[in-house]
């Protein structure tokens, strides 16, 4: 079956390493990526002339970038690259893809997902307010445009993304307010062990964290925030959070940027009816899969951080390693050597993530806290409230069963934004785990499209 | 009005003049729509379900929140799409909102 046809979703690391694997072993994929350029979001590659060079975008991951971008380059013209592409459905065997206005179709016989991972949000009051982005949407904002979000930016959350975004901003000449994260130094301490697997990682991190010491950044553990200040008209015009020492403080700034780590794309997996697995350390569900990538559904794969959030290192070892298990199951001949290698990074990156998420844990216990009247849903304004009223008079405990009632999670961004954050606010109500009020199902269209898309006709 | 984005490096790009809801506005070559008017203004619409403002959130075209519109009414996404020369650009929808808020 040496002529199977093979897709990869996402042109970030994983997909441009499995790519590469693949063609390396004969097999031409097609790289179908949502965006016009490769890199995906981590080595998101600045626009045609911008003139930073690599060290002033990627910092210490500038080897990295460099690396995976000529990869790319190499590749370019010996694959099917078709970006600016959203896979918005599937079928057994077959994308729905759009691009520029236009439906197609594209048949697979193996389908490998690279669809990488968004910010994963903790709602706080006032968060609709204009000037509040991702942490993750600051970073870009810096990375891709060069402009910072805000004359005066408060970066708030939890996870390595925090530091790296707050530090990058102070080095461009960025004004930042303070660095406020919900979890306390003790809870690093106690998973150095772990965090102790990648020594260079760790010791980038520190770094970080130094250079915003020695900038003079207020930089806050053990927080617990309180409220985006601000207005409907002007939107954000500060942050309150209480201090780990029980403080109340208001901080001016006329952004923030909140993040807690990342979330996976799962929805195409979803569609595709692969089985879903509770990860207990991060709390939060990802696609199933064996070591090597392969989901319950046979022919469909996935990798990076769109399977299991491991960082974009560990994406370039299991997009990698992927294109191997696939390899194997078309009967290919297989680079134990490489597989081997592979597998030895990722046990190490698997140890350090596990490290990470007890570092800086998802917030759970905000959405209990949370008072009714914060929003939930940004796109239609939803608060706590009304979701926990489905709760309790409806008796909705399970996530989408009160997205029907409630339309939390049935917005615009299709519940990436709030659903995790809904889900635990539901399970508080109920006085159940989060695992059992259950996840959000993937809908198709994964992302909204323009009803005056039209079909492509084959000739 | 003061500008919501700080541009902080890659300033002697060429411009490129568009128009946002009738006046014109000067932007620069590789600049997305979010930026060309987020450097100038504070908002890049109307939440149709409150009185907010709203200026975009993920940057990833994730969120949705940074819709904008033609003249003709195509959507747009105002994190992913690049200016171009003579883009007319509005920032209200053209459809009617529904206020669930009052």
């Amino acid at each position: 079956m040496a002529t199977a046809r093979v897709v990869i979703v996402g042109a970030g690391p994983a997909g441009v390493r499995c790519a590469e694997t693949l063609l390396g072993a004969g097999i031409t994929p097609i790289l179908i990526d949502e965006s016009r350029r490769d890199g995906g979001q981590i080595y998101r590659r600045q626009p045609e002339g911008f003139t930073r060079d690599y060290a002033t975008l990627y910092g210490s991951e500038a080897a990295k970038a460099q690396a995976l971008h000529q990869s790319f380059d190499r590749l370019r013209g010996a694959i099917d690259y078709r970006p600016d592409t959203l896979v918005w459905n599937l079928t057994p065997g077959q994308l729905c893809c759009a691009s520029q206005g236009r439906h197609s179709t594209v048949d697979y016989d193996a389908l490998v997902l690279c669809t990488g991972a968004t910010d994963r949000l903790m709602p706080i009051e006032g968060w609709q307010l204009a000037g509040t982005y991702s942490l993750g949407g600051a970073q870009i904002a810096l990375k891709n445009q060069a402009v910072s979000i805000g004359h005066r930016v408060v970066f708030m959350g939890s996870g390595p993304l925090l530091y790296l975004v707050a530090s990058q901003y102070v080095k461009a000449g960025a004004e930042v307010a303070a660095v406020l994260d919900t979890s306390p130094l003790s809870l690093r301490l106690k998973a150095l062990p772990k965090l102790l697997a990648r020594p260079g990682v760790l010791f980038t991190g520190i770094k970080l964290l130094a250079q915003l010491y020695r900038a003079k950044v207020a930089v806050h553990l053990g927080i617990k925030p309180l409220q985006v200040m601000g207005d409907a008209a002007n939107g954000v015009a500060g942050l309150r959070f209480i201090t780990g020492n029980g403080q109340t403080v208001t901080v001016q700034a006329d952004a923030v940027a909140l993040g807690y780590h990342l979330r996976p794309e799962t929805q195409l997996g979803d569609l595709a009816g692969c089985a879903m697995a509770f990860d207990q350390a991060s709390s939060q569900w990802w696609l199933a899969t064996d070591d090597a990538g392969r989901t319950s559904v046979k022919g469909v794969y996935a990798a990076g951080d769109g399977a299991k959030i491991r960082g974009a290192d560990a994406a370039e070892h299991a997009g990698r390693l992927v294109a191997l298990a696939l390899l194997e199951d078309l009967q290919q001949p297989v680079d134990t050597g490489l597989r081997d290698e592979q597998q030895q990074a990722l046990a190490v990156m698997d140890q350090f993530r596990l490290g990470l998420a007890q570092a800086f844990p998802w917030p759970s216990d905000q959405a209990k806290a949370l008072p009714d009247s914060a929003i939930v849903c940004r796109c239609e304004m939803i608060s706590a409230g009304e979701l926990r009223r489905t709760v309790k008079q409806k008796g909705a405990c399970e996530v989408n069963r009160a997205k029907a009632f409630s339309r939390v999670g049935m917005g615009r961004c299709q519940g990436r934004y709030c659903s995790q954050a809904g889900a635990e606010v539901i399970a508080a109500a109920a006085g159940v785990q989060v695992q059992e009020v259950g996840r959000q199902r993937g809908q198709a269209p994964v992302k909204p499209l323009s009803m005056l898309i039209t079909e492509e006709v084959s000739s | 009005m003061k500008g919501r984005f700080v541009r902080l490096a890659e300033q002697g790009r060429p411009t490129v003049s568009l128009t946002v809801d009738g006046a014109a506005v000067e932007a620069l070559q590789g600049d997305t729509l979010m930026v060309a008017l987020l450097t100038q203004g504070n908002a890049l619409r109307q939440s149709e379900f409150d009185s907010g403002r709203r200026a975009g959130f993920c940057l990833m075209g994730a969120c949705q929140d940074c819709w904008v519109w033609t003249r003709s009414g195509e959507r747009l996404q105002a994190c992913s799409n690049e200016v171009r020369d003579g883009l007319d650009i509005v920032t209200t929808q053209p459809e009617a909102t529904w206020p669930l808020h009052g």
